[in-house]
């Protein structure tokens, strides 16, 4: 059997609370919901806590709630399950919480736990025996980077489903710590660091996702990943445009996931799309610049020469999708 | 890291049990309370051979904390049979060959019960979604699918029959 470690699990059931006893536990604490993604890497022993602060019972942190204003508040101990069933919700919010993992991982797993998701690499997650034997990397105790060891940084791919459709929709997280609270967009939750990929401030938990009002803009979420069952996604392309009524793309976000250390905006693609209409040949010239920005390693169970191959393929579906 | 009293509710009964705090529920089923229906196998969420129902919802045994579902239903694949009575799940799994090795079977039959509990007649599609969680390394699937429809079949006709015996719609269920 493959034993948790020990931890002390404290649960609070307000956020204060669970913000002051993270903070009295100092670091090596961490917050846990759903426990996914945490308790799996906490069995493999790439991750090490003395005590986990439970978010499951805080009160007001869970559900989906309409804002006075027109957006979606969603807390972030929500179940994806919940999201994924959500008719209050944009759609493409929906369906991309409805291809995150499997039946029972969306029924544990949460909204907060997806966006702050640990980045994945084929260096990293496995078992503490297979990475003694090969050599720990920079993000376990390492001092080496095995995907690309002439560069002391991490390569470990942000592996997660919701942000890159959140940014397309341009959501934004709440986020409260010891410090109080602030509210930012999603894509400023995210640094391209693989061990460091979350911008949170020391003590911050995120408390909620805030959708505005989708007002005509269109969005999109395609995720690709080898078995449709369960995996992590190999490529996920989130994309919206607002239209002009002739057809004319007045703005458009894309955004690629599982390509870097954080989701990718493509913005010389959505350059070359504004002011223009969604023709064959537009979206073909934006989905081909759109894997520019992209530099996928060989550190995931697809190649990184097929990953960076098929994403104008799929930005260009995406962007069909939506003209 | 304490120890903890904890009272679940398996199955429709009241199961005492002195658990670690950090220990899975998968754990406690099996090693506490010698539940050994409920499976292990990769423990790390990506089998669903530990699935149990968790307040009627499949759920991952091995990444859940027993002290996490204290007050929960918790329904295990011993609790699925009737006394002398299977589940008809059970009966369509065992009728055409859906278990092989018979790992995956505990996870699947819960699974699949908390599918047709929500759904009775399900799609064939709409099992192989309810059941992308649960891995078979031998049957390929097919027999599971078939196994399932054919007892939402069955639980179908039983409930039609009971409909009618009842005197349809003024049935005092």
């Amino acid at each position: 059997m493959m034993r948790l470690p020990p931890f002390a699990r404290l649960a609070p059931r307000t956020l204060a609370e669970a913000v002051e006893m993270l903070a009295d536990q100092g670091p090596g604490a961490a917050v846990v919901a759903g426990g996914t993604d945490l308790y799996p890497n906490m069995k493999r022993r790439q991750v090490e806590h003395h005590a986990l602060v439970d978010l499951r019972a805080v009160e007001g942190m869970r559900g989906i709630r309409e804002e006075p204003g027109g957006g979606i508040s969603i807390g972030a101990t929500t179940r994806l399950s919940h999201l994924a069933g959500s008719s209050a919700v944009p759609r493409a919010l929906a369906h991309a919480a409805s291809v995150i993992a499997s039946p029972q991982i969306r029924n544990m797993g949460t909204v907060g736990g997806n966006l702050c998701l640990d980045t994945r690499c084929s260096w990293y997650n496995e078992p503490e025996d297979w990475r003694t034997a090969v050599g720990f990397c920079l993000k376990a105790a390492g001092d080496v980077c095995r995907v690309a060891p002439a560069k002391s940084h991490c390569w470990a791919v942000a592996s997660s489903d919701l942000p890159p459709v959140a940014i397309a929709l341009g959501a934004s997280v709440r986020a409260v710590g010891p410090g109080g609270e602030r509210t930012f967009p999603v894509a400023d939750l995210y640094r391209d660091d693989g061990i460091d990929h979350l911008a949170l401030l020391p003590g911050e938990i995120v408390a909620e996702l805030l959708v505005p009002p989708v007002d005509g803009l269109r969005v999109t979420y395609r995720k690709i990943r080898r078995r449709g069952s369960i995996d992590f996604p190999e490529l996920g392309v989130a994309a919206s445009v607002r239209l002009a009524p002739e057809g004319i793309c007045e703005a458009a976000t894309i955004v690629l996931g599982s390509v870097a250390s954080a989701p990718v905006r493509c913005r010389e693609a959505e350059d070359l799309l504004a002011g223009r209409p969604l023709t064959p040949e537009v979206i073909e010239e934006a989905a081909a610049a759109a894997a520019h920005p992209a530099k996928p390693q060989d550190n995931t169970d697809l190649s990184h020469v097929y990953r960076k191959w098929v994403i104008p393929i799929h930005v260009s579906r995406a962007l069909q999708s939506l003209s | 890291m304490s120890r903890r009293l904890l009272v679940l509710r398996v199955n429709g009964l009241a199961r005492e049990a002195a658990v670690d705090e950090h220990h899975t529920l998968l754990e406690v089923l099996r090693e506490d309370l010698h539940l050994t229906g409920t499976k292990h196998g990769c423990e790390l969420g990506e089998c669903g051979a530990c699935t149990v129902l968790v307040d009627g919802e499949p759920w991952l045994a091995c990444l859940t904390l027993a002290v996490d579902v204290e007050g929960c239903e918790i329904t295990t694949v011993e609790g699925l049979a009737a006394p002398g009575r299977p589940d008809p799940l059970q009966s369509a799994f065992a009728e055409l060959g859906a278990a092989q090795c018979g790992y995956c079977s505990p996870g699947m039959l819960v699974s699949a019960r908390a599918l047709l509990d929500a759904n009775p007649s399900p799609t064939r599609d709409e099992v192989r979604h309810a059941l992308a969680g649960n891995l078979c390394r031998c049957t390929g699937y097919e027999a599971i699918l078939d196994a399932v429809l054919l007892a939402a079949d069955r639980d179908g006709s039983a409930r039609a029959a009971a409909h009618v015996a009842g005197g349809g719609d003024r049935g005092d269920r």
